[in-house]
This record gives C-alpha cells, structure tokens and sequence, in this order.
C-alpha cells in the first residue's frame, strides 16, 4: 500500500484533467441556462456557437503568430479571446434579430424556438466547416506544462508523475475569473438585477419598466463571451474539430439540466459532477487501485467501468437518474 | 389530396425527371430510391411529433437499431462464435436483465434505506454482468477476428447470398428491434418535459451508436459488415443472362447500364410498395378515433387526461410505433447500401436532416412528410453536385493557385449544411405549418 502514490496518480489522471473538463463544461452549460432562464428555451445551436467563438479565436490567433504577436509562455489565444468574443456577438445578436425576435413578438410557443435553434445550429455548422474546414485544428502555443512528469517524480522522489499543463491552470484560473465577473454582474448592478427579474417573472419585471429588449441583448452579448471562452479553453486543452463541439451539446446541457436549468450556480455544479463522472468512470483506475489497496487485494483487470466511447452513457445515465427523483435538478431549476 | 399537394408532388417528380434527363437516370434513381427511405424516415418522425408532439431527436439511433436488425437476420450465422461465447453473452445479458429488475424491486420494498439497496445492488450487479459477460465476448471475438468476430446472423442457407428474400423478414425484424428499444427508452424517459425528452433522445442516439461501434461481436463494430444478401439480382448476374442482355439490346440499352437500372428499379418497387402500404395505414389511423384522441391530447393534455384518456400510455404507444417505423426505414437502407458501416451515422444526417424533412413537409400530415422526404433528400444529394460546380463559375474571375479560390472550391461541398439551415429556418418562419399544413 501506498498511499502517497496512489493519491498522485489518481490527481494526475482524474483530478486533475476532470476539474479543466469540469470548468469547460460549466462555462459551456452556464451559457445554456441563461439562454433558458431569460429566452425560455433549450438552445440546440449552443454546442456550434461555441464551435463559431472557437474558429475566430483561432483565425485572430494566426493573425497574431504571422504578426509575431505572442504572450511568452501563456498561449496566444488569449490575446486573441476578445477578438473572438466579438465576432460571436455580432453573429449572435444578428440571428436573434434575424430568427428569434420575430417568434418573441409572436410570443411562440417554447418549442418553435428550439425548432429555429436547430435551423440555427445547421447554419453555424456550415459556416464553420466552410470557414476552417471539418478537421483537427491545434493552436495551443507557449509553454506546455506548468510541471512535467518527470520532474515531478525528481522533485518529490515517488514513483507516480503528476503532469499539469499550463492550458488546464489556464482553464481553471480563467473559469473562476469569468464566474465571479458573471455572478458579480448579475447580483450587483442594475443590469443584472433586471435580467434576474425578467427571468423570474417576465410580466411583473416588464410592468416595472424594464426594457425586455434590452436584456435580450444583455444575455446574448454573455452568451458570446461565455460560449467563446469555453470553446477555447476546450480547444486549447484537447484540439479543435467543428463535430467534437457539436458533440459537447450532450454532456453541456446534462450538466445544466443536472444543476437546474436556469441557475448559474446549479449549472456550475452540474458541470463538475458530469465531468467528475465521466472521467472516473471511463479511466482505467488499475494504477490508483493497485497502490491505494493491500497486495492481496490488488486487481488483475484494467477497472475501466467503461469504455472511453460510452462517455455520452455517463452524462446521459446521470441526467436521467436526476430528473426521475429530483425534476427540477440539484438547485431547483425552473420547469417551463 | 388538393390541388397544392398535387402541384407540389408534380414539380419534385419533375426534379427527378429533370436530373435523370440532364445528369444520369442512374443518379436519379439512386436518389429517389433514398428518398424513399427518407419519405418513410419523415413518416416516422411525423407520427411521433405530428400526431403527438413528441420531441425525439434520437431519430440516428432508431435507424441504426433498424440496420442492426437487418444485420442480425440476414447475414448468416458464424456457428464457431456461436459456440465459442454465445452461450455466455445470452447468459450475461439476461444477468444484467435480472440486475434491472432486482434494482426496481428493491427501489419499491427496499422499506427505509431502499436508495442505497439499490445502489448496492446496481453496483455489485453491474461487476456481475461484466464477470458473465466479458469472457463470452472476448472468445466470440477472438474467432477469425479478420473476416468475422462477430455472431452473424439467421441465415441458414448454403449461400447466404442465394437467399436474398431473407432481408424482406429482416425489415421487420429492424423495425421490431428499434421498437423494443423505444418501449424501454419511453418508459423510462417519456414522463419527462418536451426538451428533457429532446435531450434524453439524443444522448440515447449517441449511446446506441457508440454500442455499435464498440460491441464488436454482435455486427464488427467499425470494421463494418459488407455484403449483405439483397432481395433482387445481382448486377452481374443479369449482365451474364442472355435474355437480360437481348431483351436490352433490342431495346437500344447498353447491357451494363441497363442492368444497374433495373436493380435500382426492382429496390424502387419494394420501397415504394411499403411506403404506400405505410401511407394507408397512418392516414386510417389518423382518421380513427385513435388519431383524433391522439391529436386531442397533442392539442391538450390536460383536457384530454380529464376526459379519462391515459396520455402516458398513449405517449408511449406512439413513441414505439414511430420508432418501428424508423426502425424499418434503417433496415431497408441497409439493404439498399449492402453494409452497415457504424461510423457513417451522423446526427445530422440522420435525426436533423430527418426533422427539416418534416418541418418542411408539414408536421401533423402524412403526405406533407412525404413531399419533405423527397425534395429535401433531392436538394442534400444535388447541392453536394452544384455546391462546387457553382463556386467554380463563382471563383472563375481569380487566378489559379490563388487562396481564396482553393479554399472556396474546397469548402463548396459544406455549403449544404447551411443551405438546410436556411431552408427550414424559411419554411418556419413564412409557412410554419409546412408545405403542405395539416388540415
């Protein structure tokens, strides 16, 4: 038994990458719920919206480079970021004057503007493939890990490496920084507090004389920033491909319907307990078992759960097993 | 049917007949053979949604389920598999049956601390169903791994591909598969909100596809099967027939063309047949008392529960009879294509592409369906030929070698994506009832 070994290689292969996972999905589902707690509806473009911010991200990144523009060993993309979160905004805010606005005076029903979100999602898809092209894109520069493996093992002397790269400090440190600036916003000024009290009773916040247009405008411009940010720190740690984003719409909108949908501090939550999920159960737990267990009691197989491919099962087994005993998700979302 | 339904059927017929005359009648029977499959596809959806107004955007994975059941019935069967580790896969399966059931019984008499029974029994039994399982599916895959590694499937002829009436059984078999699928998905997510049942449904479309993908000994996974029987001659065969060739000859046809287009045809004949077949039955069932309970509780839930109609079981009635339908429409295009290929489904292809069809069309009517499946699944396969033809006469001006006109050129063929957007984005927004509205 050893304890010590046990607890780095557990932090190095599910801590670690499951708390960089666990802030991109947070970011990414606190777009989600925002969208539903202030528009009412679950927005299917989401996962291509981040694949969007991500591309401009990415083109302003290579403007940069070619420039000779760079942050030393912080990736140039977050010199790039606001570039992204700019371009995402306009887009945004021209499809909902293009598609939304017209179903929101029409006052339609829920479902018609997830059936727009889907013509929406096309669209963007399109645009991105036609734009970067289907494939793989890396764009993460500067220094790689904050520690290595190797040097790990040098400093402490154990047997088990502890890597941490410098895009999952990134992810981390720029999650907290966006959440506090979001929750900051929407409890302090007056803004926020208007958009608060459209989401919670939109005639009632309409009779005080907040302009519903205007906190339409609000979310969205949050959106892009959020919707950007999270595609890029998911690009920066794993790679960019327009399909993988697509694909991220599952575990996103599980971690916001597990919190709540419509609250931010739920859809934080959820986004943590899906990837926490996700990468313990589909990582083979063999090395972390073998030095936290007696000899004797050692295991023979891998202990994967799972297969890495069933990781959609995990997100999905969890968002059912919360809507059949608690409907409204962890922190008492809204139910439409 | 009014004169609009007919006017509009009349101009996509044209298309076909335009695209056989000025490309090739091979390509357009090749796309009014899958536009048959989406017609019945968009017929699917639109019982579900149309009639019922669920939102199941899991359409891939009933599809796919279909085109595993075609596989399991008319691919023959790999008897040393069978005997290597069949035995214990059926075993493992009914133990991680037997698991389920164990883990409802305890959730309902488990008394004070049934959460945590439950869990214990689900955590113990998930290592149980792999101990049983696992070792089966190791010896199954293990048999000629290159070729086969998988269980095959129920034909028993000497040459399988000499019983290609088989893959007939094989439709309904898909469509069964994928109906027992949605009746276990339905009673477990059916009690749940229109966009958690839409979210519910696409995480379930991924995990069958990820099963497929990744449970190799029931159809090889990624390494595909190909060569499925199919229920009209070969190709090559009819070329090697005198009749065939004289009959085409006489004619004025080229032997070799001729014979492609008359396979094509005889599929054309099969899918049409159960198209129409499929057509008469939901139009009866929608002008039944059922169909008008059914739009009644669409229409209003509420009212029609207190009318003493039992909405969830109607719910979950409609969810399993909409997803046979999709079932059968993955078989039949399995057989059309000759192989399963696991990788090939797409959600966008298969469930989004599925719904504009729909929308499109106009949700709530049969024959609105329909149309949708034919001219949208035209306008997928024809942008894909004119998406580049048009960029080359667009980028005509630059130079050669110039970025911009290789990218463009390059990046032609996803023009269609966006073109679907724009479409059904147009159709909801000036006709949202569809083309053809539900009267």
């Amino acid at each position: 038994m050893e304890p010590l070994n046990a607890l780095v290689a557990f932090a190095n292969f599910v801590l670690v990458p499951a708390t960089a996972y666990g802030s991109q999905l947070a970011l990414g589902a606190l777009g989600v719920t925002l969208i539903y707690g202030i528009l009412r509806f679950s927005n299917f473009a989401h996962g291509d919206t981040m694949a969007f911010g991500t591309m401009s991200v990415i083109l302003a990144t290579w403007g940069l480079q070619a420039a000779g523009i760079g942050l030393g060993p912080l990736p140039t993309a977050l010199l790039a970021l606001p570039v992204g979160i700019a371009v995402t905004a306009l887009l945004l805010l021209g499809t909902d004057r293009l598609v939304y606005r017209f179903y929101r005076a029409k006052k339609a029903v829920p479902v018609t503007f997830v059936i727009a979100s889907l013509g929406v999602m096309f669209i963007y898809n399109g645009v991105v493939r036609f734009i970067i092209g289907p494939d793989d894109q890396r764009f993460a520069d500067g220094e790689r890990f904050v520690i290595s493996a190797r040097d790990f093992k040098t400093m402490t002397g154990l047997d088990e490496g502890l890597a941490i790269k410098t895009t999952q400090v990134i992810t981390v440190v720029v999650a907290v920084v966006v959440v506090a600036i979001l929750f900051w916003f929407l409890n302090r000024t007056r803004t926020g507090k208007s958009m608060r009290a459209y989401s919670d009773n939109e005639d009632l916040a309409l009779l005080s004389g907040i302009n519903p247009e205007r906190v339409v405008m609000y979310t969205w411009l949050m959106v892009a920033a959020l919707a950007t940010i999270a595609g890029t720190l998911y690009g920066l740690d794993k790679s960019f491909k327009p399909f993988t984003y697509f694909q991220l719409l599952l575990p996103i909108f599980a971690a916001a319907i597990v919190g709540g949908l419509g609250s931010p501090l739920g859809a934080i939550a959820g986004g943590f307990v899906i990837a926490f999920a996700e990468v313990t159960i589909t990582y083979p737990l063999k090395k972390v078992l073998g030095y936290a267990l007696p000899e004797a009691l050692e295991p023979d197989g891998l202990v994967q759960l799972l297969s890495t491919d069933y990781k959609f099962a995990v997100s999905f087994v969890i968002l059912i097993i919360v809507l059949l005993f608690r409907p409204t998700g962890l922190f008492a979302g809204k139910s439409v | 049917m009014n004169t609009r339904a007919v006017l509009l059927f009349a101009l996509v017929a044209l298309l076909f007949v335009a695209t056989g005359v000025f490309q090739s009648w091979n390509l357009a029977l090749t796309i009014f053979n899958m536009g048959l499959i989406s017609a019945i596809m968009a017929l699917g959806v639109n019982i579900q949604w149309g009639y019922a107004g669920l939102f199941n955007v899991g359409v891939m994975g009933f599809v796919a389920l279909g085109g595993l059941g075609a596989v399991l019935v008319s691919m023959p069967p790999n008897f040393e598999a069978v005997s290597a580790g069949g035995g214990r896969i059926v075993l493992g399966l009914l133990a991680g049956v037997a698991v389920v059931a164990a883990a409802i019984y305890a959730w309902r008499r488990g008394g004070r601390y049934h959460g945590w029974i439950t869990a214990a029994v689900l955590l113990v039994g998930f290592f149980v169903f792999r101990a049983i399982l696992d070792p089966g599916v190791i010896a199954v895959e293990a048999v000629n791994p290159a070729s086969a590694g998988n269980i095959g499937g129920l034909n028993f002829c000497a040459d399988y591909r000499d019983c290609g009436w088989i893959t007939l059984l094989s439709w309904p078999a898909g469509a069964v598969l994928a109906a027992g699928a949605a009746w276990i998905i339905g009673k477990t997510a059916l009690g749940l909100r229109s966009d958690y049942l839409a979210i519910a449904t696409l995480g379930i479309a991924e995990i069958i596809i990820a099963v497929m993908k990744n449970e190799d000994w029931l159809a090889r996974g990624v390494k595909n099967v190909i060569g499925l029987p199919r229920p009209v001659p070969y190709e090559i065969d009819l070329q090697n027939s005198e009749v065939f060739t004289e009959a085409a000859t006489e004619f004025g046809f080229d032997p070799v063309t001729a014979s492609t287009i008359a396979v094509k045809l005889a599929y054309a004949g099969f899918f049409a047949l159960v198209l129409l077949l499929l057509i008469w039955l939901t139009q009866a069932a929608l002008t039944s008392p059922w169909g008008r309970m059914m739009r009644a509780i669409r229409d209003n839930e509420v009212a029609a529960e207190a009318m003493g109609k039992d909405v969830t079981a109607r719910h979950l009635q409609i969810f399993v009879l909409g997803s046979a339908v999709l079932g059968l429409a993955g078989a039949m295009m399995i057989t059309f294509d000759g192989q399963l290929t696991p990788t090939s489904y797409q959600p966008l292809r298969y469930t989004f592409l599925i719904w504009v069809m729909v929308i499109v069309g106009g949700s709530g009517n049969n024959w609105g369906s329909v149309l949708g499946g034919f001219l949208i699944w035209w306008l997928w396969v024809q942008v894909e030929y004119f998406g580049p033809l048009g960029m080359t006469y667009l980028t005509a001006g630059m130079p050669d070698g110039f970025w911009l006109k290789d990218h463009l050129q390059e990046a032609a063929q996803h023009t269609r994506l966006a073109l679907m957007g724009v479409v059904l984005l147009l159709v909801l927004r000036f006709s949202p009832k569809g083309l053809l509205p539900e009267r």
